[in-house]
C-alpha cells in the first residue's frame, strides 16, 4: 500500500522533535541553566546555531529541553482523556438511551463549557501556578472529546450482526465493548489522538506564556515567547524560533493525523 | 418547536446550575476559609474575620452559594478585594474591550472563512484548493499569540501602522477604538477561520454530491445558482455548530491574545485576580465566561432548528 504524502512529511516533522526532546535528556549543545550575560541577544552563529536569548543561553538547547515540557505535558493530559473518556463513551454506548448514557452526555456537554484555560485559571487560583495545573487543565478538556468520539464509534458498531452474534453467544456489554467495539473504533481513537496531542501542545504553550504552566527554571515554548516578547524589535530571533518550534510541531502531528485518518479509513480516501 | 425550546431552555438552567456549583466548589471550599486564603499566611486573626465579614464571606457553604447565585441573577457579583468596587462594575468595563474584540475576531473569521471554503470547494483539486487547503493547515498550528506578536513586529515596529497595544477606551472615538482592536482580532481570527474554512469546504463539497444539487442544474441553474440557492445553506449547517463552538476559543483566546496587546479586558482582570489571590473577581469572570460558552451552546441549538425543521423532532 502507498503511503499518504503527508503522512510521512507529518511522522518525520513530528519524529524530529520527539527525537530532540529524547536527545535533550542526555545531551544539549549548551546547559539550559548556564547563564554568559555578556554573550546576550547573539543572532544564529556558529556557536549557536539559533543564537542566544537575553541571559545568554543558548536558544537551541532551550528549544530542545522545552519540547520534553510540551511533549510530556501533551502526552498525559491524552492519556488522561483517554483513560477516562474511553471507557465513560462505551459505557453510554452500551447503554444507549438510558439514564446512565443521559447523565453521561450531559456531563461532557457541562466540561465542553468550561475552555481548558478557564479550568486552568481555577486550578491556578487555588493551587498556583505549575505544569501539572496545564497537565489537569489540558486533560479534563480532553475526558469530553474521547467520550464523544469513543460513544459516537461504539453507537454504529452496536448495530452490527458481530456484535448481535456475540450478543447471542451470551457474552454480557461490558465484555462486548472491551473485546469487539473498543478493537473496532482503536483506528479512530489512535487519529483523535493524534489531534488532541497537537493540540495539547498549543494549549500548553498558550498556559505557560500566559504564566499558568510550567514555572522557571523549567524552559517551555510558550515561557520563551512570553519572555521575548519585549525584545522582539532588539532581537527577533529570539522571538520567532520558539514559535516556529510549535508551528512545525503542530503542523506534523496534524498532517500525521489527517494522513492517519486517510489511510485508517478507506471511503475517505475517496471522498477527499 | 416550543416543546424543543422549552426543553432546550431546562437543560441551558441546569447546565448553569451544575457550572455555578463547581465554580463556587473549587473556588470557595476547596480552598478552606477563603479570607484567609486571600490573606496569606502571616494575616492576624482579627484582620481575616474583617474580611470574612467585608465580602459576605461567614455562614455555612450552602447558604453563601445562594447568596452568591442570588447575587449574581440580580447582576451583584461581590466587592473586589484588591480594588474595593464591586465587581460588576470592573466587569463591565473590561467586557467592553473583550466583547467587541470576541465579536470583531468572529466576524472576521466567518468572513473570510466562508469565501474561501466555497472557493476551495468549487475549484477541489486545483491550484487554488492546494494552496488554500496548505495555507489552512499552517493557520491551524500557529499559536494565536505568536501570531500576534510577529504583527506587532510587522505592523507597528515596522510599518507603523498600528499601535503595538494599549486601548484608549472608546469615549476617545470608535474609530480609534476598532484600530486599536485590530491587529489583536486578526491575530485571533485567522486560526479560527483555518478551521472554518476547512469546515465549510469540506461541508459543500458534500452537499454538491447530493441529487437535489444534480435536480437543480438539470432545472438549468448554472453551477453558482445551484450554490446559491440550495448549496449554501445546507452547507452552513455544520458550520454554524463549529462557529458556536468556536465562540469559546475565542473568548479564551481573547483573554490570551489581550495580555499581548496590553488591553484593559477581562483577561487581563483575571489574571492580576489570580495573581493578587482576589478570588471573588476570578470567581465572577469565571462564571460569567462559562455562563457565555453555554448561552451561545444554547442560541446555536436553536439557531440550528430554526435553519433545519428536521433537527426539531430529534431530540
Amino acid at each position: 500500500m502507498r503511503l499518504p504524502g503527508q503522512l510521512v512529511f507529518g511522522a518525520v516533522l513530528s519524529a524530529v522533535f520527539l527525537l530532540a526532546a529524547l536527545v535533550s535528556l542526555v545531551w544539549t549543545p549548551y546547559g539550559v541553566e548556564d547563564l554568559v550575560i555578556s554573550n546576550k541577544m547573539k543572532p544564529p552563529s556558529g556557536a549557536h546555531w539559533l543564537g542566544t536569548d537575553h541571559f545568554g543561553r543558548d536558544i537551541l538547547s532551550m528549544l530542545m529541553v522545552g519540547a520534553r515540557t510540551s511533549i510530556a505535558v501533551a502526552i498525559v493530559a491524552v492519556g488522561i482523556g483517554m483513560a477516562l473518556g474511553v471507557p465513560l463513551g462505551l459505557a453510554a454506548a452500551a447503554n444507549r438511551g438510558s439514564l446512565l448514557d443521559e447523565v453521561i452526555m450531559r456531563g461532557n456537554d457541562l466540561v465542553f463549557a468550561f475552555p481548558s484555560l478557564v479550568i486552568a485559571i481555577l486550578i491556578t487560583a487555588v493551587f498556583g501556578p505549575s505544569a501539572l495545573n496545564a497537565i489537569l487543565a489540558i486533560g479534563i478538556f480532553n475526558i469530553p472529546v474521547f467520550a464523544r468520539v469513543t460513544r459516537g464509534g461504539a453507537l454504529s458498531l452496536w448495530t452490527l450482526d458481530y456484535v448481535l452474534a456475540a450478543r447471542v453467544a451470551g457474552k454480557g456489554r461490558l465484555r462486548i465493548s472491551v473485546e469487539h467495539i473498543l478493537t473496532n473504533i482503536a483506528n479512530l481513537l489512535i487519529v483523535q489522538g493524534t489531534i488532541q496531542f497537537s493540540l495539547g501542545i498549543l494549549a500548553e504553550a498558550g498556559l505557560s506564556y500566559v504564566g499558568l504552566g510550567a514555572q522557571p527554571p523549567v524552559p517551555s515554548w510558550g515561557r520563551m515567547l512570553a519572555e521575548s516578547q519585549t525584545l522582539i524589535s532588539l532581537a527577533p530571533h529570539v522571538a520567532v524560533f520558539p514559535g516556529l518550534a510549535i508551528v512545525l510541531t503542530v503542523l506534523g502531528l496534524n498532517l500525521m493525523g489527517d494522513g492517519l485518518r486517510d489511510l485508517l479509513d478507506p471511503r475517505l480516501r475517496r471522498a477527499r | 418547536m416550543v416543546r424543543f425550546v422549552l426543553s432546550r431552555l431546562l437543560s441551558l438552567a441546569l447546565s448553569l446550575a451544575v457550572a455555578s456549583l463547581v465554580i463556587f466548589a473549587v473556588i470557595e471550599v476547596i480552598p478552606g476559609d477563603t479570607a484567609s486564603f486571600m490573606l496569606g499566611l502571616n494575616a492576624a486573626p482579627e484582620t481575616v474575620a474583617a474580611l470574612r465579614a467585608e465580602l459576605g464571606l461567614e455562614g455555612g457553604n450552602v447558604a453563601r452559594y445562594f447568596a452568591w447565585v442570588s447575587g449574581l441573577v440580580v447582576g451583584d457579583f461581590g466587592t473586589s478585594y484588591t480594588y474595593r468596587v464591586p465587581v460588576s462594575e470592573l466587569v463591565t468595563a473590561r467586557l467592553w474591550v473583550s466583547l467587541p474584540l470576541t465579536l470583531y475576531a468572529l466576524v472576521l473569521s466567518t468572513a473570510i472563512a466562508i469565501p474561501v471554503g466555497v472557493i476551495a470547494a468549487s475549484r477541489r483539486g486545483g491550484v487554488a484548493d492546494f494552496g488554500i487547503m496548505g495555507a489552512t493547515q499552517l493557520g491551524i498550528a500557529v499559536p494565536n499569540f505568536w501570531f500576534a506578536m510577529l504583527l506587532v513586529l510587522v505592523f507597528a515596529i515596522n510599518l507603523r501602522w498600528f499601535g503595538a497595544g494599549g486601548f484608549a477606551g472608546w469615549e476617545y472615538g470608535v474609530w480609534g477604538g476598532i484600530k486599536a482592536l485590530t491587529l489583536p482580532a486578526v491575530a485571533l481570527a485567522l486560526p479560527q477561520a483555518s478551521i472554518l474554512a476547512r469546515v465549510m469546504r469540506s461541508s459543500l463539497l458534500e452537499v454538491l454530491g447530493q441529487d437535489y444539487m444534480r435536480t437543480a442544474r438539470a432545472k438549468g441553474l448554472s453551477q453558482g445558482q445551484a450554490v446559491r440557492a440550495h448549496g449554501l445553506r445546507n452547507a452552513l449547517i455544520p458550520v454554524m455548530t463549529i462557529l458556536g463552538l468556536q465562540f469559546s476559543f475565542l473568548l479564551a483566546g481573547a483573554i490570551i491574545i489581550e495580555n499581548v496587546f496590553f488591553l484593559p479586558g477581562l483577561g487581563r482582570l483575571i489574571f492580576q485576580g489570580i495573581t493578587q489571590r482576589d478570588l471573588i473577581v476570578v470567581e465572577s469572570v469565571v462564571m460569567l465566561l462559562v455562563f457565555a460558552v453555554i448561552t451561545v451552546t444554547f442560541v446555536v441549538d436553536l439557531a440550528y432548528a430554526a435553519i433545519d425543521p428536521r433537527l426539531r423532532r430529534a431530540k
